[in-house]
């Protein structure tokens, strides 16, 4: 559990970092993405360490939780009474599947595009980089680079009251869930002792805290207007490019004019990926 | 620590006690009155005028284990209403006195429930588990014969008050009966700890926690989630930090073990 944890804090940290580039001009968020994009095989072996490190980290909780279940015995308590374990600790499978059920949707959302489609990044006009994106020092897209449209994806989607509330509960059950595994991580490194333990139960709050922030500001931002969508954002260019873009060949097999919404996002994906 | 009242007013509870008969036959939760107490009484004195009762009236009396009565020995067990060792802090449940209830309340008396410790009979369960699992690992090696010179080896005295602290488990049981895993860990790290921590327990160090803790999970206790149940429900207030450090312990024993090189004729005798 601490280990796939660790992993995964460092992930949500790094995510959430990268993340709040939202609030700078739009070539660092798109730059950055693009710069994720360009690291290629590197970007599928840190991707799959993650996958294996949710997959294991749900494998040990489901474990546990039988093991833990058993080991209590046929007979359960009549009365259930708790001395103190925190409310964070016993709602960690609560918490935990709530996370789960919305790290699927995030991902179909941001990454994959089957939830709103309509404001999917290959679905949007591409953005051309107006300054280099450089990471520590180093220019990593250079500027006029065609990217995609992060930014306003990211802005569109989060405009929906609906996905950025479900956003907010979800990082604010994260949030809490790492109350709980955070200060565990601790304890099951061996690294508590008497003299440390109220500095790192410290440690763990405003850890948590900061998170939740940082997380919330992002949506709550977008909600307020205060991060808005860049000058150059049109939808209806998009539009008419798809008209002249699509690619009906796939039509003439005979399928159903339904399809042609997919097709046009698996064809603009196509044309990103040629034009890096 | 435990007095809330110099009352003498006579006090009358119902208790609602878990009977049953044998390990093997299904039990139940049986009511009985217990009235015109001395609320200066113990908890197990009232149980004893209870049971008086019941064997005058030709019922079989409530089996509860007990031994010192005087929170040293670990025999007396007891869930009191959802609490192992009843309502006080740092308290066994022989040193519970019937003047933390109040007149006319219903006391619910439950054995330790855990897979390991199975129920006996009424409220008495089996905990040889914990001798199994202090027969991994629990003790170290001396010399007998002649008793060893006093203080020939030097023990710093912060260590031997911290492996004090950790020695001070009586084995009862609490920390499994509190934990909502059912898990031995707060035992298994006092036993750890309290040799570990003395130069005298460092021959068998590493063996000793890799042992110990595999022999526990053998047994079928559960994992630890750090809900920290355990340190709150012990009668003798051990912290989980030793849980912390039985952890530290076990990692570097688990490290340790793989690289340690092994003589020829201890691994098998082939050379």
């Amino acid at each position: 559990m601490a280990v796939t944890g660790v992993v995964l804090i460092g992930f949500v940290v790094g995510h959430l970092v990268g993340n709040l580039q939202i609030f700078q001009d739009p070539d660092h968020i798109n730059g950055y993405a693009e710069f994720l994009h360009t690291m290629g095989p590197m970007l599928w072996v840190a991707r799959i360490v993650i996958i294996a490190a949710v997959l294991l980290h749900v494998w040990a909780a489901v474990t546990l939780s039988i093991e833990n279940y058993q080991a209590r015995g046929n007979e359960r308590y009549a009365i259930k009474h708790t001395i103190r374990a925190t409310l964070a600790s016993r709602l960690m499978k609560q918490t935990g599947l709530v996370v789960l059920a919305f790290l699927i949707y995030h991902i179909a959302h941001f990454t994959l595009g089957y939830a709103q489609t309509e404001n999917f990044k290959d679905n949007l006009n591409t953005y051309v980089l107006e300054t280099d994106y450089k990471v520590a020092g180093f220019t990593v897209v250079k500027e006029g680079t065609e990217v995609l449209d992060v930014h306003s994806m990211v802005i569109l989607g989060f405009q929906n009251v609906w996905v950025s509330a479900f956003y907010i509960v979800a990082v604010g059950l994260l949030s809490y869930h790492l109350l709980h595994g955070f200060d565990s991580m601790f304890q099951t490194f061996g690294w508590r002792s008497g003299r440390w333990s109220p500095a790192l139960r410290k440690i763990t709050v405003l850890f948590c805290l900061a998170y939740f922030l940082g997380n919330l500001a992002i949506p709550a931002s977008i909600l307020a207007g205060k991060v808005q969508l860049h000058e150059g954002f049109t939808r209806e260019a998009f539009e008419e490019e798809v008209i002249f873009d699509g690619d009906l060949s796939e039509l003439d097999d005979g399928e159903e004019a339904d399809q042609a919404d997919a097709d046009v996002s698996a064809d603009s994906e196509d044309d990103s990926s040629n034009s890096n | 620590m435990v007095a809330e009242s110099n009352s003498t007013k006579l006090i009358s509870v119902t208790l609602r006690v878990w009977r049953q008969p044998a390990a093997n036959q299904p039990g139940k939760f049986v009511e009985y009155k217990a009235s015109n107490l001395n609320p200066n009484m113990s908890l197990l004195e009232m149980l004893d005028v209870v049971n008086d009762n019941l064997e005058r009236q030709g019922e079989d009396p409530i089996a509860f284990a007990h031994d010192c009565r005087e929170g040293i020995c670990g025999t007396c067990s007891l869930v009191i209403n959802g609490k192992p060792h009843g309502p006080h802090r740092g308290i066994a449940s022989c040193q519970t006195y019937m003047r933390s209830f109040s007149d006319g309340e219903t006391i619910t008396i439950e054995p330790f429930r855990a897979k390991p410790f199975p129920v006996v009979k009424d409220l008495i369960t089996d905990r040889s588990a914990f001798d199994k699992i202090q027969q991994a690992g629990g003790f170290i090696t001396v010399r007998t014969g002649s008793a060893c010179d006093a203080n020939s080896i030097p023990v710093p005295k912060g260590d031997a008050d911290l492996a004090m602290d950790a020695a001070s488990c009586i084995g009862c049981g609490a920390c499994v009966a509190a934990c909502k895993n059912a898990s031995a860990m707060l035992f298994v790290a006092a036993k750890v700890s309290a040799l570990g921590i003395l130069p005298q327990g460092q021959a068998e160090r590493d063996r000793r926690v890799l042992n110990m803790v595999s022999t526990m999970d053998e047994l079928g206790f559960g994992n630890c989630t750090n809900y920290y149940e355990c340190s709150a429900a012990c009668p003798k207030l051990i912290s989980h930090d030793f849980i912390a450090r039985m952890n530290r312990d076990y990692l570097k024993a688990s490290i340790r073990s793989k690289f340690k090189p092994e003589s020829v004729s201890t691994a098998g005798g082939a050379a």
